[in-house]
């Protein structure tokens, strides 16, 4: 059943020295613009979430003002349809927007964790239907699924997003944890766990996992930049709360209220553009990531042609 | 053939799980919404209708579970989908029926020609390693892969349609004109899949672009690369046929793997452009709490995917040798 798909990250050897592995990842992705400029995207929304209560300067969902008003000095961005401050809005909606990428794609990492590294270390006919299980989550287009869960679900909080976005977002890693997992599974140093009659619990956690970590840390990125255009888009399409704040539940109402055809662009362009920035931070990380750990893709030099 | 096999395999079983999604979501949620909308349609639709939706929706409870899933089943099969509420008295298996022809026309020539642009960009930034194509394009693609499909959507929609007024702000032609084969409607159906398509190529052509590049990188080392330059062959053979046919398998089942992200993203663009294809129409279900059409769009969905990776399964095959071996 392997359909591989090869990334960067399985053609490299998994590293057998643990200790200075993520020591030189990490000072790799410290000497590397890319991930730089996404480190500092990423640590800026931090910032911007912690402290939103004193960056924005106006109470979000306060409809004082006139409607739809252009960009001034006293409305950044302008305002909305209903007279609310676009840039307040902006700032405090960073926050359920960090909150979704980084718990979703938590725990979608999880769940790839523990259907992949479980298939490749059982192996036989367990790893065979949980392949296939994994392949069929893959090909399954999620927006569709996403839709009709979320149709039949009554509650729209935050939580259900996050349930929904775990079980369509976790496939694509749980296969690549697979085919490297394999790859550790005939090592030395698991032949002799096995032999000291260690569980498969112990082997798995304080054997397999800490030579994959650099692995899960890139599907962890992965996972987040797909949470982050997953909630985006279950949000637009109104099927969050729409009561909350964030930067999809401010697309769905600035579509909502027609606010290209009002003229008010600001209102689509800028939570479209913060989404995308969140995104590409972890994207940029995720690929700096993929050069420091596969010297065969790092730029730099002119290749002989 | 061993390999098609294995792939057969994986299509019924994926057709199966889409099917017992749809059998079991309704039944694991309390309070079905869909028994109150059944209560509309005693007495105005043949008594054999109302019973499809009633099995598909769990609503049927005289019977058995398992009873009740075979019977969902066999009525799946054979198309017998329940009415719609939204489009009534038409049956659901007619709307799905109108809706599919422009979802496959719009993501499947968008899908192509982004697949074919990308291989080759990322074929050409492999071969100019370091060069300004290598240089530019994949940081530019890691950013634009950022942008949710909806959004880019909405930006064309903003830039092309609202202040150029080169396209139309949306559906698939003209509402005034009814759908003909001449010249004129023909002309109407392009100038509006245009900007959708437009979208779904940008936004999904750095995944190809950054896939091939990375693999070609790979094969480039390869020494029967290196033989083929030591015998002095053309570069463009060896870049086509030697490092570019290699490279290109990997992108090829990654193809069939992605597309069901990329239909994911089509939906929107088909919602923002009100293009009246399956995911436009699926909104409109979830909207309308019509959930009979909801449960076949999203089987429809799920099949047009499967299709598709059949395809590419097959044309893997047949340019890999090594998957036509036994075994």
């Amino acid at each position: 059943m392997a359909i591989p798909i090869v990334t960067a990250q399985e053609l490299v050897e998994p590293a057998e020295p643990r200790a200075g592995v993520l020591g030189a990842v990490a000072s790799g992705l410290l000497s590397n613009r890319k991930a730089l400029g996404g480190l500092a995207i990423l640590g800026v929304f931090a910032l911007v979430a912690i402290f939103a209560p004193l960056l924005a300067p106006y109470d979000p969902h306060s409809l004082a003002f006139d409607q739809l008003l252009g960009p001034s000095a006293q409305h950044l961005l302008g305002t909305t349809g209903n007279g609310q401050d676009i840039f307040s809005q902006l700032i405090w909606s960073t926050r359920e927007s960090l909150l979704l990428a980084i718990v979703a794609g938590a725990l979608a990492t999880l769940a790839s964790v523990l259907i992949g590294v479980t298939a490749a270390y059982l192996g036989g006919l367990w790893d065979h239907v949980l392949n296939l299980f994994t392949d069929v989550f893959l090909v399954i287009p999620t927006l569709p699924l996403m839709l009709v869960i979320a149709a039949y679900v009554q509650s729209h909080g935050v939580w259900t997003l996050i349930a929904v976005i775990t079980i369509t977002g976790w496939s694509y890693g749980a296969r690549q944890l697979r085919s490297q997992a394999l790859s550790l599974r005939n090592r030395d140093f698991l032949e002799a766990a096995r032999v000291r009659g260690e569980r498969t619990s112990y082997t798995i956690v304080f054997e397999v996992l800490p030579n994959m970590t650099s692995l899960i840390v890139a599907i962890f990125l992965g996972a987040a930049l797909y949470a982050v255009l997953a909630a985006a888009g279950l949000q637009f399409l109104g099927l969050g709360d729409n009561n909350d704040l964030s930067w999809g539940t401010m697309l769905f109402w600035a579509e909502h209220n027609g606010a290209l055809l009002a003229g008010a662009p600001l209102w689509v362009l800028a939570p479209g553009i913060c989404i995308a920035l969140l995104g590409g931070a972890f994207a940029l990380i995720n690929y700096a990531f993929d050069e420091v750990s596969n010297p065969a893709l790092r730029a730099a030099k002119r290749a002989k042609a | 053939m061993w390999y098609l096999v294995r792939r057969l395999e994986f299509f019924i079983v994926t057709l199966w799980a889409a099917l017992t999604v749809n059998f079991l979501l309704p039944r694991l949620m309390p309070g079905s919404p869909a028994e109150a909308l059944l209560v509309r349609f005693h007495g105005h639709v043949s008594p054999q209708a109302v019973k499809a939706m009633e099995v598909a929706l769990g609503i049927h409870t005289d019977q058995s579970v398992v009873q009740q899933y075979l019977e969902y089943i066999g009525n799946t099969l054979r198309g017998e989908l329940g009415v719609s509420v939204s489009y009534f008295p038409l049956s659901v298996a007619t709307v799905v029926m109108q809706a599919l022809p422009w979802t496959v026309g719009l993501v499947g020539t968008a899908t192509v020609i982004a697949f074919v642009l990308g291989t080759l960009i990322g074929m050409l930034a492999a071969w100019r390693r370091g060069g300004l194509f290598d240089a530019i394009l994949p940081p530019v693609f890691i950013v634009i892969s950022a942008f949710p499909y909806f959004w880019i959507a909405l930006f064309c929609l903003l830039i092309f349609s609202l202040t150029l007024n080169w396209f139309p702000l949306g559906f698939a032609y003209d509402l005034t004109s009814q759908i003909n084969l001449s010249w004129d409607f023909v002309g109407q159906v392009i100038a509006h899949a245009f900007l959708p398509a437009l979208t779904i190529v940008i936004t999904s052509i750095g995944g190809w672009i950054l896939t091939m590049r990375n693999t070609m990188i790979t094969t480039l080392a390869e020494d029967y690369v290196k033989m083929a330059r030591a015998k002095g062959l053309s570069p463009m053979r060896i870049m086509f046929m030697y490092a570019g046919r290699n490279a290109i398998l990997p992108n090829l089942t990654g193809f069939a793997m992605s597309l069901g992200f990329v239909i994911s993203g089509a939906i929107l663009v088909e919602i923002v452009f009100n293009y009246p294809g399956l995911g436009f129409m699926l909104l409109q279900a979830v909207d309308n709490e019509d959930f009979a059409l909801m449960q076949a769009l999203f089987l429809m969905i799920t099949l047009a995917v499967l299709v598709a990776v059949l395809f590419a399964d097959v044309l893997t095959a047949v340019l890999d040798p090594r998957t036509r071996e036994a075994g």
